[in-house]
């Protein structure tokens, strides 16, 4: 137990500088010199102020806009900060609904939801989702069908035509690398400034 | 279930396959190697001499001694980050219970987060306190399965290695260069690496955002590789600046299990014989494929209760608490990955899984991780097993078991099973204590059967130093953060030390040669009845727990009832 005190603390002491200090700053210093964008969050800049993270979803309400997924994020209550209060794609406090599958909560907020979407295009099945919050609840995707679910909505309130707006989605579909992995997809954030750009 | 999903499945278990060999010949030159250049300076400054190996006891004692200092450093260091520099957000002083709590946590490879780490940690904890422990906890776990192939290997040897040398070479030879690469690879896909704060911007719609960053890519890549699992943020790697892209994804995937099946490899060859490493693979696979299968399955399909409510929710999987860019397949093969090791990072929210499809990580973790496993704990775990199942085959043709030539008698056996008690009792125990205290019930979210599974995870997740959770769960008081910080340190400690003391008794026994009358422990009937014995040992233990969490919950699923 004595003869291990000192390369117990030694050890320790010295591992903590290798890992903890040396090992974080050199990948600092190194993804700041070859990867300057990505390791400063992907920021995403219009007219040369940042907009946002091309990683992480934002609020779109605007009809005129693509939405993204609900979100369940959270903040602290500004009034009780022993509480918190729905505050979606808040990107400093990141988490998902936790709802059980059979959670009266999930299944409530997912009717109103879904009443809210029908009314917007009736008759059409709801892409599941537009009915469900990510695991992040930061997600900046949707999936290709979502997009396409809002083209009626979005040409109605900007008087475009659904074909320019169908074009649109189509180019901003990225699919699976070698078509293995990971899934067909629709940055929100991109899809809406480039909507934006198109008027 | 979809063609890509499957196809996606097919290709990471290929790919772990492939790695197996080459990962598991470097861990064998790691664990035998006479020297490594430029470690004697490391053992000069520290005062180690790496020529002078331990017995069991004083292996244990020196990894106990370093235990606790790291449980100090890092409670102190947790306790006074407002002191402390780099802490841009400004975050509070941690309390005690919650330090406590995290510092065991962290150490024991566990990783459990009664925090977030974006509204809690400052850089300089999250760098110093975390990532380190990070570093060293996997490396202790990587250096106990050293000792124990060596209990096997070794003849009439009264020691098992030094481990100081072990964690040394583990952490500067494998776990600092292999997070390096792996951690630039995560900067080049996305993940953010800066020392900054928050980045405020103006969104397009006009409300203003505060996007958290920080060191994460360092800290992602040994989170993963160490089957360590604590996130820099909430979210984990559901987080996109965590886990951004398909790419990363299957990158972090392959991590987790990389150095887990790597050593049922490195075994084989210390002992001799790479086809007894390729037995324990082949048992680990199996059930590995079963739970992937179960939980696909389940996730692929709609949940019942809200599928009345649009078409377009009854053709789809269940996609609560799933991020879009991994979807269904890469979600419940990463939630099987992360619970079969004892990983704990997650991709998606496993308390929004379909009852049924929360079970296969409830049940992963209730076997012991020894599908591969945490590193380290994944192998010296499934040896406890292997031991039980010899055992179970020696009762049955009234012979003395053996095992690689060494022969399992009572002292074995006995620490054998008081490993594999002590588990479930925390598991079941502690669970049935906080489903009777109010302090206890305060922390679940939902009654009925969802909030005993919340309460059964924890602990159960606790005690197999997993770190995942049915994260409903509001586990940042007192009484959770203490019952749980138990929890781990029974589940990590009372494990380790009867392993390494039956690595001690075999390592002085002398191998006897194999006759017409050994078992073989490298065909497919010990791969049979191992898992068969994992599968009885787990069912007896903890059917009933199921029946009241999950199964209960399924039945009522379809029944058609809320909570």
């Amino acid at each position: 137990m004595l003869r291990d005190i000192r390369p117990a603390i030694v050890l320790l002491l010295m591992m903590t500088v290798l890992t903890g200090l040396a090992y974080p700053l050199a990948i600092t210093g190194i993804a700041q010199a070859i990867f300057p964008n990505q390791a400063g969050g992907s920021l995403v800049l219009r007219a040369g102020k940042p907009v946002g993270s091309a990683l992480i979803g934002q609020v779109f309400a605007d009809p005129r806009h693509f939405h993204g997924r609900p979100s369940a994020t959270t903040a602290t209550d500004p009034k009780d900060p022993t509480k918190t209060v729905p505050s979606p794609y808040n990107a400093a406090s990141s988490g998902g609904s936790n709802l059980a599958p059979t959670a009266k909560a999930l299944v409530d907020r997912v009717a109103e939801d879904a009443k809210a979407l029908h009314a917007e295009a009736p008759g059409t099945p709801i892409p599941a989702d537009l009915l469900t919050t990510s695991a992040s609840g930061l997600d900046p995707h949707i999936s290709p069908a979502a997009a396409l679910f809002q083209i009626p909505r979005i040409a109605e309130a900007r008087g475009m035509a659904e074909a320019t707006l169908r074009a649109l989605v189509a180019a901003h579909t990225e699919t699976a690398l070698l078509g293995l992995i990971g899934e067909d997809r629709v940055n929100v954030l991109a899809l809406n400034l480039d909507l934006d750009a198109t008027r | 279930m979809t063609i890509l999903g499957w196809s996606q499945i097919l290709l990471y278990v290929l790919l772990i396959g492939l790695l197996t060999r080459p990962i598991g010949r470097y861990l064998h030159h790691l664990a035998s190697a006479p020297a490594l250049p430029g470690e004697a300076v490391v053992y000069r400054l520290a005062g180690v001499d790496p020529a002078r190996e331990q017995g069991w006891q004083g292996y244990a004692l020196a990894m106990l001694t370093f235990k606790g200092a790291a449980l100090v450093l890092a409670y102190g260091l947790l306790r006074t980050q407002t002191l402390l520099p780099l802490n841009p957000a400004g975050q509070d002083a941690i309390t005690p219970d919650l330090a406590l709590n995290t510092a065991i946590s962290f150490i024991t490879n566990t990783n459990w987060q009664s925090y977030g780490g974006e509204t809690a940690m400052s850089h300089f904890s999250q760098m110093a306190v975390l990532t380190v422990q990070n570093f060293l906890s996997a490396a202790a776990g990587i250096a106990i399965a050293f000792a124990v192939m060596r209990g096997f290997a070794r003849r009439s040897a009264g020691t098992v290695g030094n481990f100081w040398v072990d964690l040394t070479r583990l952490t500067l030879y494998l776990l600092l260069p292999a997070s390096a690469v792996l951690a630039l690879v995560l900067v080049w896909q996305g993940v953010p690496q800066t020392l900054l704060g928050a980045v405020d911007v103006a969104t397009l719609e006009g409300p203003a955002q505060s996007i958290a960053l920080g060191p994460v890519a360092s800290q992602e890549a040994i989170k993963m590789l160490g089957t360590n699992g604590g996130g820099f943020f909430n979210a984990n790697s559901a987080h996109p600046f965590e886990n951004p892209t398909g790419l990363t994804n299957l990158l972090q995937m392959l991590a987790i299990f990389s150095l887990g099946a790597g050593l049922t490899h490195c075994f084989g060859r210390m002992v001799g014989s790479p086809r007894q490493g390729w037995a324990i693979f082949a048992a680990m696979g199996m059930m590995f494929l079963a739970g992937v299968v179960a939980l696909y399955a389940s996730e692929a399909s709609a949940n019942p209760l809200l599928a009345g409510i649009d078409s377009g929710l009854a053709d789809a999987g269940n996609w609560e608490g799933k991020e879009l860019r991994f979807g269904i397949a890469m979600s419940a093969l990463f939630a099987t990955i992360t619970t079969a090791a004892s990983c704990g990072a997650v991709n998606a929210m496993h308390a929004s899984f379909l009852p049924l499809g929360g079970m296969v990580p409830l049940v992963n973790m209730m076997l012991g991780e020894i599908i591969f496993g945490g590193v380290g704990s994944g192998l010296y775990g499934f040896i406890l097993f292997a031991i039980i199942a010899v055992f179970v085959a020696g009762l049955m043709v009234g012979r003395t078991p053996e095992y690689l030539g060494k022969k399992i008698e009572a002292r074995e056996v006995k620490l054998t099973m008081l490993a594999v008690l002590y588990l479930p009792l925390v598991m079941l125990g502690f669970t049935a204590i906080a489903v009777l205290a109010p302090a206890g019930l305060a922390g679940l979210d939902i009654g009925g059967p969802h909030g005993f599974s919340e309460a059964l995870y924890a602990f159960v997740s606790a005690a197999a130093n997993n770190g995942s959770a049915f994260a409903g769960l509001s586990a940042n008081t007192p009484f959770w953060n203490l019952m749980l910080a138990a929890a781990m340190l029974v589940g990590r400690f009372f494990v380790i030390i009867p392993a390494l003391a039956i690595a001690g008794s075999l390592a002085a026994k002398k191998t006897v040669p194999p006759s017409a009358g050994t078992f073989p422990t490298d065909g497919p009937l010990f791969v049979g009845l191992v898992v068969g014995v994992i599968l009885i040992v787990g069912g007896l233990t903890f059917f009933p727990a199921l029946a009241l969490g999950p199964i209960v919950e399924h039945l009522a699923m379809h029944a058609g009832q809320t909570f």
